[in-house]
């Protein structure tokens, strides 16, 4: 982070609205984000509050079951993380080619055929150390990931394809694909029931994190969010993707390539919604099956928007939804809520965070206080 | 287009959120770890309090029930919730139940909180899909709670010692509603929607035509596969699909068989059922159906448990175990029909009748079962069947 002045001298990406509002003391730029985002979580809070209070519950009390659900012990909070990592990965898939303009929703066909290429990798370097097959799996899933949203990249540069209508289309391709392959030619005769392929074998498991009960899955999506902030605000590379996005016919004046940015774009977007699917198969199930169809794609389309696309917002948010999700199991088995309610407080919060963007800007109490500062200095100028 | 131009914008704009929201959050956190120890100990309090308020009961004994969809679903999941909630009026025994769980980390994360946060000391983890890798998993991290767990999975040789497993041989209720529905149809057409050609539900479908055939002769039973288990809108379409190619009695073997016994009455044909008891959503149409007796497995484990007497780690049952039953018989259904029914469920209950019995053909004209030789309820072959009868117009590839 650097200061907040220096983001908008420095920063070639800062668009014209930066300069337009008017930039008010550092602290209040700090803080701006901090008190929207703990407003509408109380805003959103006292509204689901009601919802409860109509249910015939106390809020407080299900807010403080909740919170020990998801943050109060260190079995809750590491749920919630572990809940979190695939969603940082998904969400990529959508943040990222968001930065050009496009709308990528298919991260869960990025996943599912980026969890298959994985097993099949892992279970062809079998004689190899757990190292070599867990590498090799890595990059499987990301390169067959990267390929899928790739073509979505490639449809759209080229053929002008709605990337929207053929990453979702292609979502279903890939289920139906993997239900092809494990229910056929990759099928472990011995998974009777639940088709499946073989198991990659437990010694080349991904484990846990050292000192915690959280797979890698974790550090693999908190150094993609990273990676991916990096790379879309303060290198070349990004400043043409958002320039893309924020006007194409400029871009393509200005001489951009902008196909090969969209291609390679999607093409990493994929590559971590696959990489999503890889530790499904080498941390969780060992196996790719329909388990791999969980919802962690679509969830991260959620992600994304709520952290307005931003690569290090969709940590904190993965992280909240992770607990909503984690503490979200106490709801049902203490207050006998359905599980539509953790929808419904779900809902409530994301609607009231995305409503509340349009606070940015306006309750700069400062700049009130300069403006009536500046008013009175002029005056005072004029009558000296 | 539009929507996603404002989005990046605003994200260029507002980069310091996601990063500022994050430091509070990491502090909010960070706070929380440190406080920790006193969230455990003031979590343990109420289930120490809870023990010596309640000394004649002894410890609280509380179990967990986690369902992979809506417990109400009028389906799989709504006969477990319908097993768990007589599990609710034993005296000391408190359950916990959570639903929507996928199979994922989700469930193992369901287990661990409901055995850290809940004090759960036997879960039943319902959904076949739960057992390899999540079920094991935890067992072998928990080994003073006692997993059970539906689909018949438990091999002594492989799995630890607080393990169970319980299935049923629900395919003899699909036999006498097979007869109720071949005693029932005027075309001589029967419809099956299923979810995946997977061992279990061939043998669902097969005995349905068997049974079926046992009193009609002429009756055919033309199956659609969806290709999932819970697909409402393509299993819609496939009732409406076998209803326009004649078929006068629908079934189902997916997670909810609502849908289809709801198109079926709508189209006013009549349907038996699945999992659980589905007359409320077809009054006219609706026969009889093959149902899960849970109650009957969940009480057994539990009172054992309880007591600190041994349980089977394998358990199995059919009639005879009280293990499945049938919907009551619906208006529709004629004496003649109720009759042969019963006669069957009472061979069924006495041991006396076997379902796969040779010679039987499959749908391609090839001897699955040669003359004299006998699959009884249960013979290791039915684990891996792979065919269609024949009889039955549809294709397991």
């Amino acid at each position: 982070m650097p200061s907040p002045a220096g983001a908008v001298v420095k920063a070639p990406s800062a668009p014209a609205t930066h300069g337009a509002r008017a930039p008010g003391p550092g602290y209040w730029k700090t803080l701006e984000p901090i008190a929207i985002s703990l407003g509408a979580v109380c805003v959103a809070m006292l509204l689901f509050g009601v919802f409860l209070a109509i249910d015939g519950l106390n809020p407080l009390d299900v807010y403080a079951e909740m919170f020990r659900g998801a943050f109060g012990t260190w079995f809750s909070f590491q749920n919630t993380l572990q809940r979190a990592a695939p969603l940082m990965l998904t969400a990529l898939c959508t943040a990222l080619p968001a930065q050009l303009g496009l709308v990528v929703i298919g991260g869960e066909g990025a996943l599912v055929v980026g969890g298959v290429a994985a097993a099949v990798i892992g279970l062809a370097l079998h004689d190899s150390g757990p190292y070599v097959i867990l590498t090799g799996m890595l990059l499987a899933g990301a390169i067959m990931g990267g390929l899928w949203i790739g073509l979505v990249g490639v449809l759209r540069a080229y053929r002008g394809v709605n990337e929207t209508i053929s990453s979702l289309l292609l979502a279903y391709i890939a289920i139906a694909l993997m239900n092809h392959l494990v229910e056929g030619p990759l099928r472990d005769p011995l998974s009777l029931n639940k088709p499946a392929t073989r198991h990659i074998g437990d010694a080349n498991m991904l484990g846990p994190i050292p000192g915690m009960d959280v797979h890698w899955g974790l550090v693999y999506g908190i150094v993609a969010c990273i990676f991916a902030y990096v790379l879309m605000k303060r290198t070349v590379f990004g400043f043409a993707a958002a320039m893309t996005g924020g006007n194409l016919r400029a871009a393509l004046l200005s001489g951009l390539r902008v196909r090969r940015l969209m291609v390679l774009t999607c093409f990493m977007a994929g590559a971590a919604a696959g990489v999503a699917g890889m530790v499904e198969v080498a941390a969780v199930h060992g196996r790719a099956n329909a388990s791999l169809v969980a919802g962690y794609g679509y969830a991260g389309i959620l992600v994304a928007f709520v952290a307005r696309q931003n690569p290090l917002g969709v940590l904190p948010v993965a992280i909240l939804l992770g607990g909503i999700g984690a503490s979200g199991g106490l709801l049902q088995r203490n207050f006998n809520l359905p599980d539509a309610s953790v929808n419904v407080l779900q809902g409530i919060l994301f609607m009231v965070i995305l409503a509340s963007e349009t606070l940015y800007g306006r309750l700069d109490v400062w700049k009130f206080a300069r403006r009536a500062a500046a008013a009175k200095a002029s005056t005072a100028g004029a009558v000296a | 287009m539009t929507m996603s131009t404002k989005a990046s914008q605003s994200s260029h704009s507002r980069r310091a959120f996601g990063s500022c929201f994050g430091v509070a959050l990491c502090a909010l956190t960070l706070l929380n770890c440190s406080k920790k120890t006193d969230a455990m100990t003031s979590a343990a309090l109420p289930a120490s309090g809870a023990a010596s308020a309640a000394p004649a009961a002894g410890k609280p004994f509380t179990v967990g029930f986690i369902y992979v969809g809506s417990k109400s679903d009028y389906g799989y999941n709504q006969a477990h919730a319908e097993g768990a909630k007589s599990l609710a009026a034993l005296p000391g025994v408190k359950i916990r139940e959570e639903e929507n769980v996928p199979e994922t980390l989700d469930v193992q994360k369901t287990m661990e909180s409901m055995i850290k946060l809940d004090g759960a000391t036997v879960l039943f983890p319902t959904s076949f899909g739960y057992f390899d890798p999540h079920i094991l998993k935890m067992a072998e991290k928990y080994p003073d709670v006692t997993f059970l767990h539906c689909g018949g999975l438990y091999d002594p040789a492989k799995h630890p010692k607080n393990v169970g497993s319980y299935f049923g041989y629900i395919d003899e209720a699909e036999y006498v509603a097979g007869i109720v529905a071949g005693m029932t149809t005027k075309t001589n057409k029967l419809g099956f929607v299923a979810a995946k050609p997977i061992p279990q539900v061939l043998r669902n479908i097969n005995s349905y035509e068997l049974g079926a055939k046992s009193v009609n002769p002429k009756a055919t039973l033309s199956v659609i596969f969806t290709g999932d288990w819970s697909l409402p809108v393509k299993e819609a379409e496939a009732a409406n699909s076998l209803i326009d190619q004649g078929a006068d009695v629908l079934t189902a073997h997916v997670d909810s068989p609502k849908v289809v016994i709801e198109t079926a009455e709508h189209r006013g044909v009549f349907s038996t059922g699945y999992h659980a008891n589905q007359s409320a959503l077809a009054p006219k149409g609706y026969l009889t159906g093959a149902e899960w007796n849970w109650e009957v497995v969940y009480k057994d484990y539990v009172a054992k448990i309880q007591a600190g007497k041994p349980w089977e780690h394998l358990v199995r049952g059919g009639f005879k175990e009280g293990f499945v039953k049938m919907s009551p018989y619906g208006a529709a259904v004629s004496d003649a029909a109720k009759a042969k029914a019963d006669e069957a469920k009472a061979k069924f209950t006495d041991g006396s009748l076997t379902v796969y019995t040779g010679p039987l053909k499959d749908n391609t004209g090839k001897e699955v079962i040669a003359a004299g030789a006998m699959q009884g309820q249960r013979d290791i072959a039915l684990e891996s069947m792979n065919y269609l009868v024949d009889g039955v117009k549809g294709s397991v590839h």
